[in-house]
């Protein structure tokens, strides 16, 4: 009986964070993102030696078959190194999208070929999530029409899995006539969002669930609990940085962390996110073990971390002073990125709402 | 994480459900709690401790029932409770500080004299720490107690002390040792409130009833053998009870329980035809605080095992008081603000008889900012949270910032 990581959980965390913390000095996060679009190819081919192209990729296919807490440790180790790599969408859910609801032809092609690192697929499930500007994606039979806007790592994406709001999903390659993919700048140049139009593509429809909808809509939790430990990484590591600035700096002939003042922000963000991780961990083992009150507890961790660590990002900052505010700290990769973890698949607002409608306490 | 329910875990869930069904209507009604127990909390209170639901891991020859520790076995406890309704049991001063501090560092005639009594309710402690002098500075006390032949002979005044008009006993921090240092001159004393010399005299609250005391003593004598550990090393002891009483203020039981009820209340009560939760502005705030109840219960959960594996919690549990006493008050002032909409009404009857629901409400409120400020506030919370859990320098002691400036 243990409310906590395992052994080997921890071991997975520590070789992922030690690689990361090797393979990203802030240079390179700089240099990928301002210089790089945001997608590295050598950084990934290294992820995915890491295991992260296959953590959740079925044994069978060729994968580490890795359940939702070891994925969310993952996140949140990215999350802490700002790392400028597309894992919810093209690690997370796309390959458990197709685990579950591509038939065995498409698993063949696919998941092995995901593990791997050779494909990467984005993925846009906003007509489920309820983000901005209209969805106007059509499938008539195996055909493709319309655009995606949010795309969900789009770097280095081979494929693109798009999700309709009655829960069909339609996987389209990249390169394929009549589709025509873009990048869109976000405030968060660590994870771009891509876009697509599709003018009559051909498609594979995901097409062996029972229930389209109900699986499509797991899948979107599934994402939420990513996106929610990646911010859980970030603001950690803003609050991690907050407290060794405020251990070096001196002002009034003083280390800053001396000021009560400056004491009390770190107290009250270490106060906001500790119960955080607990919060998380508890949403993975739930949706890992499909407990009734997973999809409520996941919602519940996607808002509760995206109020807390727009909280801490602003107190870390602060912190710093003026430095807080430079490009040369490089603090602001993690402002930002906390900024788009917040709206992505669903902002608090949206996911408390549909929390509310789970309990019955308002109308779908 | 594994939160597994085994056969075990399945079977206790289910002997639980029973044991509602069946006890049930045993149980006092939840809530309240600031005075004696009266018979009816005692019978449940000894019902609950032979089913071990109450003090589960405390040792068996201390009237406990001797289990390991367990983080499911506890939450299914705590779980089943508060969906019954249930009464969890006496939380009090002397329960849930002083019985944890004597197994930490009691000698062993004290735990066999005092654990059983006092997990039983039926003996009640009170808390003699703060002076007129020394609130947050509490290593500053000046409550003297000087050894004659083989009974300390305690002078001095205590304030804030809750319950002391109707404890049996106090847990008493005062100064032995005055030669030397503030922190190493003082000890932890048991003694009994009827010893003569001692006066307490009420103190009206906000909520306007006599909550708490001052206590005087002149010349009170108490046998140099109630002492916990040894001379000088009063302030140790009264920071594990410190720890204790801040895990007790921050209890996430407690929180959900009461996130429970407010849903309760804002299920069935309406405003212009409408009920509450149906008012979005209103299920929103509900909302935010479930998702913050959530991450304190598996945040307790998450010490629970830290406890069972004999690891250091740091800073996990640092936060504990801090985060604890302000989620309740504002859970406590939804709940105000929901009845208040439907209608204020504040009526207390008074220490001894049951409020009505909105005055219950109404005194939680006020009493949870008590909480916030007793057992150290949530200032002196930050200030151990950034220096002890987070290595943040200590503020310079007066001498050293004027040689600074
Ligand atoms: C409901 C209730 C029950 C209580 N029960 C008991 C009891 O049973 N037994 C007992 O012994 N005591 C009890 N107390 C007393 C309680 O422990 C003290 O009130 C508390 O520790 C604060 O001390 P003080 O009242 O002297 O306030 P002060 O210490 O005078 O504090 C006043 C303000 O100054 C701030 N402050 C003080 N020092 C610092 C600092 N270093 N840094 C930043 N801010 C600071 C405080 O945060 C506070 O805001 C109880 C109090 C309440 C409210």
């Amino acid at each position: 009986m243990r409310f906590g990581l395992s052994d080997e959980q921890k071991m997975l965390d520590e070789s992922v964070r030690g690689y990361l913390t090797r393979a990203l000095p802030l240079d390179e996060v700089r240099r990928i993102t301002v210089e790089g679009g945001g997608f590295d190819v050598s950084l990934a081919r290294g992820l995915s030696e890491q295991g992260l192209s296959g953590l959740c990729v079925p044994e069978a296919h060729g994968g580490a078959g890795l359940g939702m807490v070891e994925a969310a440790v993952v996140a949140e180790a990215l999350g802490y190194a700002a790392a400028p790599y597309g894992f919810a969408g093209a690690c997370v859910m796309a390959p458990l999208a197709i685990a579950r609801a591509g038939d065995g032809g498409l698993q063949d092609e696919m998941l092995g070929a995901i593990a791997a690192g050779e494909r990467r697929v984005a993925v846009d499930f906003s007509a489920l999530a309820g983000t901005t500007g209209a969805a106007d994606l059509q499938l008539a039979g195996k055909t493709l029409s319309g655009r995606a806007t949010h795309l969900l790592d789009p770097g280095g994406a081979t494929d693109l899995l798009v999700a309709l709001a009655d829960g069909r999903m339609a996987l389209v390659a990249a390169d394929s006539a009549g589709v025509a993919p873009g990048l869109r700048k976000t405030i968060d140049r660590t994870r771009p969002f891509g876009e697509a139009s599709f003018e009559g593509a051909q498609a594979r429809v995901l097409d062996a669930a029972n229930e389209p909808l109900a699986v499509a809509s797991d899948i979107v939790g599934i994402g939420r609990l990513m996106i929610a430990a990646d911010s859980l990484g970030a603001g950690q590591r803003m609050i991690d940085q907050a407290v060794s600035y405020a251990l070096e700096r001196e002002q009034f002939g003083r280390k800053i962390g001396s000021f009560q003042a400056v004491k009390h922000m770190c107290a009250e963000m270490v106060a906001m996110l500790e119960p955080c991780r607990s919060l998380i961990w508890y949403a993975a083992y739930a949706q890992q073990h499909g407990t009734e009150d997973a999809p409520l507890v996941i919602r519940h961790a996607k808002a509760h971390l995206g109020e807390v660590t727009r909280e801490v990002s602003r107190m870390a900052t602060e912190v710093h002073g003026g430095m807080g505010f430079t490009d040369l700290l490089g603090l602001h990769f993690w402002y930002k990125r906390i900024t788009f973890d917040r709206q992505v698949l669903g902002g608090p607002e949206r996911c408390r709402s549909e929390a509310g409608v789970l309990q019955g306490w308002a109308a779908a | 994480m594994d939160l597994e329910y085994s056969e075990r875990h399945r079977a206790l869930q289910q002997e639980i459900r029973e044991f509602a069904a069946k006890e049930g209507h045993r149980s006092p009604k939840t809530g309240g709690g600031r005075k004696r127990p009266d018979l009816k909390t005692l019978d449940w209170q000894a019902l609950l401790l032979e089913r071990g639901y109450f003090a589960r891991t405390i040792p068996k020859k201390y009237g406990g029932y001797g289990a390991a520790p367990d983080v499911v076995e506890a939450a299914i406890i705590a779980d089943e409770f508060s969906k019954a309704g249930l009464y969890p049991g006496i939380m009090n001063q002397g329960i849930s500080m002083l019985v944890p501090t004597l197994l930490e560092v009691g000698r062993e005639d004290q735990k066999e004299q005092w654990v059983e009594t006092t997990i039983r309710g039926k003996t009640i402690w009170c808390q003699g720490y703060s002076e007129p002098g020394s609130g947050s500075d509490l290593a500053a006390a000046r409550t003297r107690a000087e050894l004659d032949g083989d009974h300390f002979v305690v002078n001095g005044q205590k304030i804030w002390t809750s319950s002391a008009h109707y404890a049996d006993m106090m847990f008493l921090l005062c100064r032995t040792e005055p030669d030397k240092g503030k922190h190493d001159g003082l000890s932890y004393l048991l003694l009994s409130m009827k010893t003569p010399g001692i006066e307490v005299r009420p103190l009206t609250t906000m909520t306007g009833r006599a909550e708490f005391n001052e206590t005087f003593f002149t010349d009170v004598r108490v046998p140099a053998a109630q002492i916990v550990m040894g001379r000088g090393d009063g302030w140790r002891v009264a920071n594990i009870t410190l720890k204790y009483e801040r895990m007790l203020l921050g209890d996430p039981n407690k929180l959900m329980h009461r996130l429970n009820s407010i849903q309760n209340l804002m299920e069935r009560t309406e405003i212009d035809g409408a009920r509450i939760i149906e008012l979005s502005e209103y299920r929103d705030r509900l909302l935010k605080l479930q998702g913050e109840v959530l991450a304190w219960k598996y945040h307790g959960m998450r010490l629970l095992t830290d406890l069972a594996n004999d690891e250091d919690s740091g800073v996990r549990r640092l936060i504990v008081k801090y985060v604890g006493t302000m989620l309740g008050h504002r859970l406590s002032s939804l709940a105000v603000d929901v009845l208040s909409a439907a209608g204020l009404s504040y009526d207390p009857q008074g220490e001894d008889k049951d409020d009505d629901e909105a005055t219950t409400w109404h005194i939680d409120y006020m009493y949870d900012v008590g909480l916030i400020i007793g057992g150290g506030t949530s200032q002196i919370q930050k200030n151990i949270i950034a220096e002890r859990g987070l290595g943040l320098p200590r503020e310079p002691k007066p001498k050293e910032q004027a040689a600074a400036r």
